[in-house]
């Protein structure tokens, strides 16, 4: 009872970054992040939304422990060590490893040898268990990563744009898989982005950072169950997430 | 192809000693014969084993203390900016000096032996792993850092794959030059293998015996060449040739 209460503390994503600069090679520094302060509640699938550049994917890797260099502090989910699945731009799968191989190898040494057959077939990687990503194309190499991220039962999902540069339909297959996943063993997720309708279709809560520095602007909450979210209530979410963040985004 | 090509070296080589017969250059067939005669007496295989265990051995100990020198020096800039003088230095020291120093300070041993080919070898294996370790892509270090990977599968799965083509290359150059140096160390301070028989025989003006040793050297490395490196080769890189 009492530790489940602490998880229950602890589940909760908490990112409170003062300042993050980058100082370029002639010598100038550029303010990413100012006074970026935000939650995610546990099991919510958040989406950051922001313009290119603002300091997105600079601060999932602050959350993924690879970069330190900032002022501020973060806390994720689970206890003391959370594990984190993460989707980078890039599929970043091993060349020289299979799929499965790739898989397996991100999982921890114990549960290595767990049954992934479930995982694969809904992703629809079944039958490319054995192949090598060199052999698969953009949209299944993304799936492999996706199906790493997942495979390790992470304590928080991060995501890293995993749909761009895909054609729109395979981009939406592929949203409809990560969520299929998802739904099987729900878990906090953090999606970075810059496609609005993207994040109205999957997220609970959308985050809106503001041009670099990067803060955030308002959040957007998205109440309704994702079956619920047909063409007319998403163009129907879609119109109020303008008229919310009209002025914001007009501003000068 | 490759039988058709020797064939013709051969035959090149009977007529070149047919016209011109002189006991400093025999016929292949002379060859042959002595190279029978010294199998059956046993004393090739022996020398020709005990060579091949000072090359393994020299080999496996400049490539491990090349890599692992070469990958500290391609990830710590500082450090290798203070030691690159160093690896340029013992690059360009000539192998017979390192050869002499190492039996005057360490005696007419076999770890003098086999040391000083390995210390050849090492500045060459450092440079060509410094390469490779500069070319390596940090984000699949930062994915196993992310995914938690230990020290072991990140040796396995994400540097030594990625290292792979200058293993391959420094493997390649290391073999040759090894087994030329190796001939010299014989000859200069052992007496047993293939360059010490080299050494008796060119004081006996043995032509024949030479080339038969030389030759069935030769034969070996091209056979661990073909049998053992290329399929070698073959299996670590399948993953490369199905690109797309």
């Amino acid at each position: 009872m009492n530790t489940h209460q602490l998880a229950g503390v602890a589940a909760r994503l908490r990112v409170n970054i003062e300042e993050k600069s980058f100082r370029s090679s002639n010598g100038a520094t550029i303010e990413v992040l100012r006074d970026l302060r935000f939650e995610v509640e546990q099991n919510e699938f958040a989406c950051i939304l922001g313009p290119s550049g603002c300091g997105k994917t600079t601060t999932l890797r602050i959350l993924l422990g690879l970069d330190s260099d900032y002022r501020g502090s973060i806390q994720l989910p689970g206890l003391a060590d959370a594990r984190i699945g993460v989707v980078f731009q890039e599929p970043m799968l091993l060349p020289w490893r299979t799929v499965e191989q790739n898989v397996r190898l991100a999982m921890p040494k114990p549960v290595r040898d767990t049954n992934l057959d479930s995982l694969f077939s809904t992703l629809g990687l079944s039958k490319m268990r054995n192949f090598y990503p060199a052999e698969l194309s953009l949209g299944l190499a993304r799936r492999a990563a996706i199906a790493r991220a997942l495979a390790i039962e992470p304590d928080i999902l991060l995501l890293d744009e995993p749909f761009v540069s895909l054609d729109e339909s395979t981009a939406q297959q592929l949203r409809h898989m990560l969520l299929s996943v998802w739904f099987e063993r729900p878990t906090t997720a953090l999606m970075v982005t810059h496609n609005l309708q993207e994040a109205i279709m999957l997220a609970d809560r959308i985050i809106v950072l503001s041009e670099r520095p990067a803060h955030v602007i308002g959040t957007f909450d998205i109440r309704l169950p994702r079956n619920y979210r047909n063409e007319q209530v998403k163009a129907d979410l879609l119109r109020s997430f303008n008229e919310k963040f009209a002025e914001v985004r007009n501003a000068p | 192809m490759v039988l058709l090509s020797f064939g013709a070296l051969v035959v090149a080589w009977h007529v070149g000693a047919t016209i011109w017969p002189s006991r400093s250059f025999p016929a292949p067939l002379l060859v042959l014969q002595t190279f029978i005669s010294e199998t059956a007496s046993g004393d090739l295989p022996y020398n020709l084993g005990i060579t091949l265990c000072r090359v393994a051995a020299s080999f496996v100990l400049a490539m491990l203390i090349g890599s692992v020198i070469g990958v500290l020096l391609g990830s710590h800039r500082r450090a290798d900016q203070f030691f690159n003088p160093w690896v340029i230095l013992f690059l360009n020291i000539p192998a017979l000096v390192i050869i002499v120093l190492a039996y005057i300070w360490f005696g007419l041993n076999e770890a003098a032996a086999i040391g000083a080919v390995a210390l050849n070898k090492i500045p060459n294996v450092v440079v060509t792993m410094r390469e490779g370790t500069r070319a390596l892509d940090p984000r699949y270090a930062e994915m196993a850092r992310v995914y938690r990977f230990n020290a072991l599968d990140r040796l396995r799965h994400i540097l030594i794959p990625q290292l792979q083509p200058y293993i391959a290359a420094a493997s390649r150059s290391g073999i040759s030059l090894i087994w030329k140096i190796v001939l010299v160390v014989e000859l200069l301070g052992r007496s047993n293998g293939v360059g010490f028989q080299i050494n008796l025989f060119f004081q006996l003006f043995d032509v024949a015996a030479i080339l038969a040793y030389t030759l069935a050297f030769v034969a070996v490395m091209l056979f661990i060449e073909l049998v053992v490196v290329q399929p070698l080769e073959h299996t670590s890189t399948r993953w490369r040739r199905s690109a797309a």
